[in-house]
């Protein structure tokens, strides 16, 4: 700092400190200049998003739950289908391992351990039938979350498409494309859902033999089919109606005077404004799978046995809520955790990318 | 360039809605109802006229946003009729919207607003040659390449309108419909804008159609100025010659209630007031459709619409009594 052109100052004044009004050095200027670096908009969003501390803890949630389902039943000793009590087949079961409580050791098991041997112990207990708890939550939630999460998509694909394409023509096109909306509508749900699943599970069998899908069951697929005609409705409406509105905006307009086509201005500019009702209403259509899937495997048209859902678990172990609550609580806290993880999380995902909230 | 040729022609250009009314019936709304008028190249046009009387319909049938009822519209001599003939001249004529915040995507950054039209045309082969030119139109309407990546809510309404014309200029049109382009704006953002476009267009050479309700603007930007009642043209001439010499009872009322800045000037000023109000478009008055307000209407005005006649060179007038 050069004092040259400075008068000096007596210590003992109180002349003002001369010094703060010289003229800023170029160092002192390019330090002035805030620039904000360039963004993409998703990268935006991202940013948005890791300040909500809600939303990321949600998000790590339900990232480990899914994590955790994937790479537990690779390396746990026991599988879901596996009766404890049953050395080998055509044997009659040790009933010693039925029912066990969490932590506790069969017949067979306890010899092995007093004979010095290391048993991995069963977590969460056995059930009436002998096969380890645990797994079979964890197997539950992964059926469970892939119910939710593929026939959340097969209804966000279709609610999408036809509310966006019935919205954006509007006129005959939509009043046929709404009716035939409101003729799924009034169909009583679960009935449908029911009788679909029966008819499904019926003509599937033979179509998917040999091939991957016969992994998945009938019932699994039957469940996803189910959702793909039937739940899709309120979806196209929701999209429809946002549609409706976006499109009397002038920015519609002036895409239209510039030569844009429908496709390009649903894909560009209508869907892109509803983003955060389709991202909520997608979140919020995981649990409702989730609900059903368990409903339908209550009344045993849901996964085939035996397969575990969280639904059936819960449902199975209701008549223990007196004995062992742990039973029934252990699945139904699952189902809250990634229902109330997924809802949070959809909320902090719409507040980071709708650009009209930022602050 | 020669000085005879029309780039933009509109021929009795009619624009009917139906609107719904009761259960089954409809009726007829004459949003605009034979208008016809003719653009030269390297010219502004001033339609001016108040709320509702059809301005903002005329330049959207024109781009044929909405399909006219009746009429042609012909640019540099050619028919504008089928999709592809459309799609041909929206590369040419492009259009200033009047809400420069609805008219901004609020999903997409500058880039995106101002690349779309060449993106939909494909203009631009590479991402490279896209972002230079997107950086040129931005210059050109003295905005900074860096607004580029921001989202059109961090601007301010003169730097929106900014956006809007780089988008309307990157197809590099020949003619630009200004639908209201400043009446959103505050006064001195107005003149900024409005000296925009008066050296874009000794820039870039490009013809006006310039819709506005507010006469000062018009007359400041026009070469000529057409004056619209109802959806009717009733008065067309120089921009000099209808501010000086209105001759239709409308023209001259309108001009009255120009505001004189000089109070010495304004004590003498006689404002003409008319009576009643505008009719609704949906019930129009037979024969010419200001002859409900206006003091000079007689039996004929009720019965024939005037036509378009010379008064002066250059300078017509739909009225009756002259």
């Amino acid at each position: 700092m050069s004092n040259n052109s400075m008068p000096k100052k007596n210590p003992l004044s109180f002349q003002l400190d001369l010094s703060k009004w010289e003229k800023a050095s170029a160092a002192e200027k390019e330090q002035q200049i805030v620039e904000r670096e360039s963004v993409t908009f998703f990268k935006d969003g991202m940013r948005r998003l890791w300040k909500n501390k809600v939303a990321i803890t949600c998000a790590f949630l339900l990232i480990f739950i899914i994590v955790a389902v994937i790479v537990i039943p690779m390396v746990y000793p026991y599988t879901y289908s596996q009766q404890l009590g049953v050395a080998q087949k055509g044997q009659v079961p040790d009933s010693s391992y039925n029912g066990l409580k969490p932590m506790e050791y069969g017949a067979t098991e306890q010899a092995r351990i007093a004979a010095g041997e290391k048993i991995f112990p069963h977590l969460l207990g056995t059930d009436d039938l002998g096969r380890d708890y645990f797994i079979r939550v964890v197997y539950g939630t992964r059926i469970s979350l892939s119910v939710g999460l593929f026939a959340s998509i097969i209804v966000l694909i279709i609610g999408t498409l036809y509310g966006s394409i019935s919205g954006y023509f509007g006129g005959k096109i939509d009043l046929i494309m709404m009716r035939i909306v409101d003729i799924i509508y009034s169909l009583p749900d679960m009935l449908m859902v029911i009788l679909f699943s029966v008819v499904f599970q019926q003509t599937l069998a033979p179509l998917i033999e040999g091939t991957f899908f016969e992994k998945l069951g009938t019932g699994m697929i039957s469940i996803f089919l189910v959702f793909a005609l039937l739940y899709w409705v309120s979806m196209a409406r929701l999209i429809r109606g946002q549609i409706l509105s976006i499109k009397q905006q002038e920015f519609i307009l002036t895409a239209k005077a510039l030569g844009a086509k429908p496709a390009r201005i649903i894909r560009k500019h209508l869907l892109p404004n509803c983003i955060s009702v389709m991202v909520i209403s997608t979140a919020l259509q995981i649990p409702n799978a989730i609900f059903t899937e368990s409903f339908l495997s209550f009344l045993g048209l849901g996964v085939s046995i035996p397969m575990p859902s969280l639904g059936s678990l819960a449902s199975e172990n209701l008549s223990y809520i007196y004995s062992d609550v742990y039973r029934l609580l252990v699945p139904a806290l699952t189902i809250c955790v990634i229902v109330l993880s997924l809802n949070l999380f959809g909320d902090g995902l719409r507040d980071a990318f709708d650009p009209k909230q930022k602050k | 360039m020669s000085e005879n040729k029309y780039l933009l022609e509109v021929c009795d250009l009619k624009q009917h809605f139906n609107i719904p009314t009761g259960l089954f019936g409809s009726k007829k709304l004459k949003a605009v109802d034979g208008v016809s008028f003719a653009i030269k190249e390297g010219e502004t046009l001033g339609l001016v006229g108040e709320s509702g009387c059809g301005k903002t319909t005329v330049g959207r049938s024109i781009l044929h946003l909405y399909e006219p009822t009746a009429g042609e519209v012909y640019y540099d001599g050619q028919l504008i009729k089928g999709k592809k003939a459309v799609n041909e001249m929206r590369k040419k004529v492009q259009m200033v919207f009047q809400d420069p915040y609805s008219s901004l995507d609020p999903r997409m950054t500058v880039a995106d607003i101002v690349g779309e039209p060449l993106d939909i045309h494909k203009l631009c082969k590479t991402k490279a040659e896209r972002d230079a030119r997107i950086a040129e139109l931005l210059k050109i309407v003295g905005l900074n390449s860096e607004h580029a990546t921001r989202y059109a809510h961090e601007f301010s309404g003169g730097q929106r309108q900014r956006i809007g014309i780089a988008r309307a200029l990157a197809v590099n049109p020949k003619c630009i419909i200004c639908d209201e382009p400043v009446s959103a704006l505050d006064v001195s953002i107005q003149a900024q804008i409005i000296n925009m476009f008066e050296e874009l267009q000794e820039k870039l050479g490009l013809t006006y159609l310039f819709i506005a309700h507010d006469l000062l603007v018009v007359k400041h930007i026009s070469d000529r100025i057409a004056v619209m009642y109802l959806g009717h043209i009733v008065e067309m001439g120089p921009a000099n010659e209808i501010y000086n010499h209105p001759t239709h009872p409308y023209s001259i009322s309108l001009l009255s209630a120009v505001p004189i800045p000089d109070p010495d000037y304004a004590k003498n000023h006689k404002r003409i007031v008319l009576e009643g109000d505008v009719p609704s478009p949906l019930n129009m008055p037979s024969g010419c459709p200001f002859r409900t307000r206006c003091p000079r209407a007689t039996e004929q005005c009720a019965q024939e619409m005037p036509p378009l006649a010379e008064v002066a060179p250059d300078h017509v007038c739909a009225c009756w009594n002259l």
